[in-house]
């Protein structure tokens, strides 16, 4: 088999990313750089999301709560010890990944809505934590000091720097959730979507299959929140663990579909790219968290495999492509 | 002859349901053993109960000579156990080949993917589903979910297979069809405990047949004896002239 036909799934999602990092190299502009910012995020953070919803089948309503902690773990090392940007994201992304081995531990063998229910009360419960835990700053939190940024070449450098950053970050969002999906591992995981007690008959190890997935999908947040509030400066707990956030991400996964690589991506991207028009419009821009909701409730409805999920169902030949 | 399964008087209780009550039987290696019983007699529970997904209340129950009692239906599958269900459970979202895979790569063998790809058109084509290799199992009707039901259950290559009502809803050469391919797979060295409501199938392929009546073990022996127990013909079959017509092909 040739190598393109080998990661012929991969095609797509790289070509799909690799154009939303073009776009403001070509175009010069810093506010459409800080806009395909906002996009990567979002592709990460729905990629990441994919993982546990989309392969797994488990309803994360809080996910963000890994950003959020991630973020707040990386940006004390960074402004407190001085650590770099980079081993600050590598901690933060290590903490997560640690946060998430220890509440699937504990959480995992809900099922359904008890399992969603609980991650909606992490988050809550340790945005509360963080409000009274002087060491991060409490309700106040923590606000870097200007002359980090100097390390970086200057505030303006800093910003390209993170721009580069979150590319990377995509990419590598992207990669892991293609090697899951195409692994034995994923198997395993879609084995547990389809039907956790049937897998369980066929050998699936269940609860370490969910817990892996649950971390290799919190991972990534936490770099994302460490990058995202160093370039913003300040980490708050109501900016790091913003419940409407998580299923602003679930609206990007259902929208994209859920379970394929290439979903989570379009998702992301659409979904910004429409709540960018919205926030700027007259009408809208009060309402908009609104009309994701609507969006949600559509797509549960009428295309729950969401607009990729949807397209695979349709022929043998659609499936190869779209992975 | 090795003793591959040994069932010591199993008990399990659902609340106040007295669901199985000292069941003891022992499974030699290569052999069928006929599970029968009026519905409701706890054969799908015993199933249950040798596979992991419930765990006795009392006795024990011996795989390969190894206690099992506690063991999880994971570890059983890992350890060469595979059954198929008597309502499929297939994995809908995935296609044919996808799903046998699954048997092959979490079984007792855990194959790898390129491996497990190459097991599963094998076992696919062994009982005759490879025309709907690329389709996805939800798409399937009930006689080939059963098949793929079992191919999953086959690409372990297990050691003992349990086999839960795979004739129910077939037409009558689809059975005929797969009686063959349970007889084939015997011969494969495949034990095999079966679950069958339709008497004269049961009769023909066991070695031996178990006949449970309210979770007790009402009698064990060759179809033969058992077609002849008092017992059995009164709690079981009703009329006595019945168990003589069901020895006779049709």
């Amino acid at each position: 088999m040739k190598l393109w036909q080998r990661y012929r799934g991969l095609i797509l999602p790289v070509i799909a990313v690799a154009a939303i990092a073009l776009w403001p190299v070509i175009t010069g502009k810093p506010a459409d750089r800080e806009s395909a910012f906002t996009i990567l995020k979002a592709v990460a953070l729905a990629t990441s999301l994919n993982i546990l919803l989309g392969y797994t089948g488990y309803v994360s309503f809080g996910h963000i709560v890994f950003y959020g902690f991630g973020g707040y773990v990386g940006i004390f090392l960074l402004s407190e010890h001085g650590w770099s940007l980079y081993s600050s994201m590598l901690a933060g992304g290590i903490a997560s990944g640690i946060l998430a081995f220890l509440l699937g531990k504990a959480i995992l063998h809900l099922r359904g809505g008890y399992f969603a229910l609980a991650t909606i009360g992490i988050n809550e419960a340790m945005k509360a934590f963080i409000n009274n835990f002087d060491l991060f700053g409490g309700s106040t939190g923590i606000t870097l000091h200007f002359s980090i940024y100097k390390l970086y070449g200057g505030a303006a450098q800093a910003l390209q720097t993170a721009f580069y950053v979150s590319i990377g970050l995509a990419f590598f969002a992207v990669l892991l959730s293609y090697m899951v999906r195409t692994s034995k591992f994923g198997l395993g995981l879609l084995a547990i979507r389809e039907n956790e007690d049937a897998a369980e008959v066929m050998g699936v190890f269940a609860p370490n299959a969910k817990t892996w997935a649950y971390v290799l999908s919190a991972i990534i947040p936490g770099m994302i929140g460490v990058l995202f509030f160093f370039k913003n400066g300040n980490v708050e707990p109501h900016d790091a663990f913003p419940l409407h956030a998580s299923i602003e991400l679930l609206v990007m996964v259902m929208l994209g579909g859920q379970g394929t690589v290439l979903g989570p991506i379009l998702g992301a991207f659409a979904y910004q790219g429409m709540r960018g028009y919205l926030v700027t419009s007259d009408f809208f821009k009060d309402i908009q968290l609104s009309v994701s909701g609507a969006l949600l409730l559509l797509i549960v409805l009428f295309i729950p495999a969401g607009a990729v999920g949807w397209l695979r169902q349709r022929s043998a030949l659609l499936r190869r492509i779209l992975a | 002859m090795t003793l591959l399964l040994q069932v010591q008087g199993v008990t399990k209780r659902f609340g106040g349901l007295q669901a199985l009550t000292q069941v003891t039987f022992d499974l030699p290696a290569g052999q069928i053993l006929g599970l029968i019983g009026p519905n409701g007699a706890g054969k799908t529970t015993l199933f249950n109960t040798i596979n992991g997904v419930y765990h006795p209340e009392e006795g024990r129950i011996l795989f390969q000579g190894k206690d099992i009692t506690q063991n999880k239906p994971y570890q059983l599958a890992q350890a060469g156990m595979a059954r198929t269900h008597q309502i499929v459970q297939p994995l809908n979202e995935l296609t044919v080949r996808e799903n046998v895979m699954v048997g092959a790569c979490f079984g007792r063998e855990k194959q790898n993917l390129l491996k497990a790809a190459s097991i599963a058109d094998e076992v696919l084509n062994f009982v005759g589903l490879s025309a709907k290799i690329d389709q996805l199992a939800g798409s399937l009707n009930v006689a080939q979910k059963k098949r793929l039901e079992m191919a999953r259950a086959l690409a372990a290559h297990p050691h003992l297979l349990l086999l839960d009502e795979v004739l129910a809803g077939l037409n009558l050469s689809e059975i005929d069809g797969m009686i063959q391919m349970v007889l084939d797979i015997r011969s494969q060295g495949i034990t095999i405990i079966m679950i069958e409501h339709l008497m004269k199938a049961v009769m023909n392929v066991s070695d031996r047949i178990l006949v449970l009546d309210y979770g007790m073990q009402i009698a064990e022996g060759t179809p033969q004896e058992i077609a002849n127990h008092p017992q059995v013909i009164e709690a079981y079959l009703g009329d006595p002239k019945l168990a003589a017509k069901l020895m006779e092909d049709d």
